[in-house]
């Protein structure tokens, strides 16, 4: 939480903070999220759902098909112009605070559909908050952006940002040392 | 086998058939327009051929052509004989077909993708709609005088300063802004594609990690400039309301 006050004394502890922190803490460890999955990033996002990387250790398990009930809407895949009313709608039906997320790069500007058929980027039709990159991305960069939701949640942040590329130490430029063959 | 389907096709109608070929072990039989749906009821239904399975009807064009403007192309397979036939005819724009959807079923959406990517409407058809794409689509995307990038968007598209991509998102990526270097060309130059393809295509060299990083950066400077102007804005507008 962004302000946190831990006052000890007495054998008792009380903690202070503000009652929008406690919100936001809320809302980002209980990310219901609504997966509308239309190409084959779907595949990640599933891996990302299973066990092996365990989208739950984010409080984010739990996927609701109604997006009444859901938090986080995941644009997954191409979106056609044809899908294109379908995705403003469900967005529209989702209730406040939402966010969403264009997952791969399709979602995100298009990708390689360079044609009359697809909406370059989902942000064309509903505003985006997070954007992964990758056609598509790994599970580690799916876990990554909704870890960066998560602060931005906190932050209460709606400036949409890209899901940066993963530094591995060993391979920065200038590093000598072991593991550098 | 498949010979054999031309063989009988030949005996059958004689003059009708106009053409044959046998390319690549392809057989393919050519007729007019007014014997389409005829050739194929007796492909279906003849004894000694037999041709039960529809495998696709599709369509190809040629606007430079002068005599028909489309190849309306039928490809059948006998699940008896395993012969396999592809049935061929011309079709000037405007011009309608019989329907193939009373022989064959499977040709009942084949028939409408055909209307839909080429316009070439088929007489007698149960349902003659759009199968791909939606209703409010103007043209026939596959005509090769179709715009590859002319979009119709169900949904207009958002208004907003900040729709424009964020880095690495230069407003040059994404389609389809990927065809046309903007930046370049307001600059006076007459680069034709993006950055990224022109460097594949040879007509640009390749930025050094330098450059890159510096165009980056002019990026986001531009950027946060934009928005300090506009916070700027906000915070006179607020302050003259809260002043007196």
């Amino acid at each position: 939480m962004g302000q946190l006050k831990v006052i000890e004394g007495g054998g008792e502890v009380a903690v202070t903070t503000r009652l929008s922190d406690l919100l936001q803490w809320a809302r980002k460890w209980s990310l219901f999220q609504y997966p509308f999955v239309t190409a084959c990033c779907g595949m990640e996002f599933m891996a990302t759902a299973a066990p092996r990387y365990d989208i739950a250790r984010f409080g984010a398990e739990a996927p609701r098909f109604s997006p009444r009930q859901s938090d986080v809407l995941w644009v997954v895949g191409t979106i056609s112009q044809r899908q294109g009313p379908a995705v403003r709608r469900i967005w529209e039906q989702m209730a406040d605070p939402k966010w969403v997320i264009a997952f791969g790069t399709c979602a995100s500007c298009g990708g390689f559909y360079d044609n009359y058929t697809t909406i370059p980027g989902v942000d064309k039709v509903i505003p985006v908050d997070v954007y992964i990159p990758g056609c598509p991305p790994r599970p580690e960069a799916v876990l990554d952006a909704l870890m960066l939701l998560q602060d931005k949640i906190q932050a209460n942040d709606r400036k949409p940002i890209v899901v940066p590329p993963r530094l591995v130490p060993e391979r920065a430029p200038g590093r000598t040392g072991e593991g550098n063959s | 086998m498949s010979q054999a389907v031309v063989d009988r096709l030949n005996t059958q109608f004689g003059e009708r058939v106009l053409e044959t070929s046998d390319a690549f072990g392809d057989h393919e039989v050519v007729v007019a327009l007014k014997d389409w749906a005829e050739v194929a009821q007796f492909m279906k239904d003849d004894a000694d051929i037999r041709m039960d399975h529809f495998i696709d009807l599709t369509a190809v064009d040629y606007p430079e052509r002068e005599t028909a403007r489309f190849d309306l192309v039928l490809m059948t397979r006998s699940s008896v004989t395993c012969a396999r036939i592809r049935l061929r005819t011309y079709v000037k724009d405007g011009e309608e077909p019989g329907t193939l959807s009373s022989i064959w079923s499977g040709a009942n959406w084949a028939e409408r993708e055909v209307w839909d990517m080429f316009g070439i409407k088929f007489a007698g058809h149960p349902d003659m709609r759009r199968i791909l794409l939606y209703e409010e689509f103007v043209g026939h995307p596959l005509r090769k005088d179709y715009p590859i990038d002319k979009a119709q968007p169900l949904v207009p598209y958002r208004e907003v300063d900040d729709i424009d991509k964020l880095p690495p998102f230069g407003i040059e990526e994404g389609q389809p802004f990927a065809r046309i270097d903007w930046e370049s060309r307001l600059a006076g130059g007459d680069d034709q594609v993006s950055p990224a393809i022109g460097v594949q295509q040879g007509q640009r060299r390749t930025l050094s990690d330098s450059e890159a990083a510096r165009h980056i950066q002019a990026r986001i400077d531009a950027r946060m400039a934009k928005e300090a102007e506009a916070a700027q804005a906000t915070e006179e507008t607020t302050g003259e309301g809260s002043g007196e």
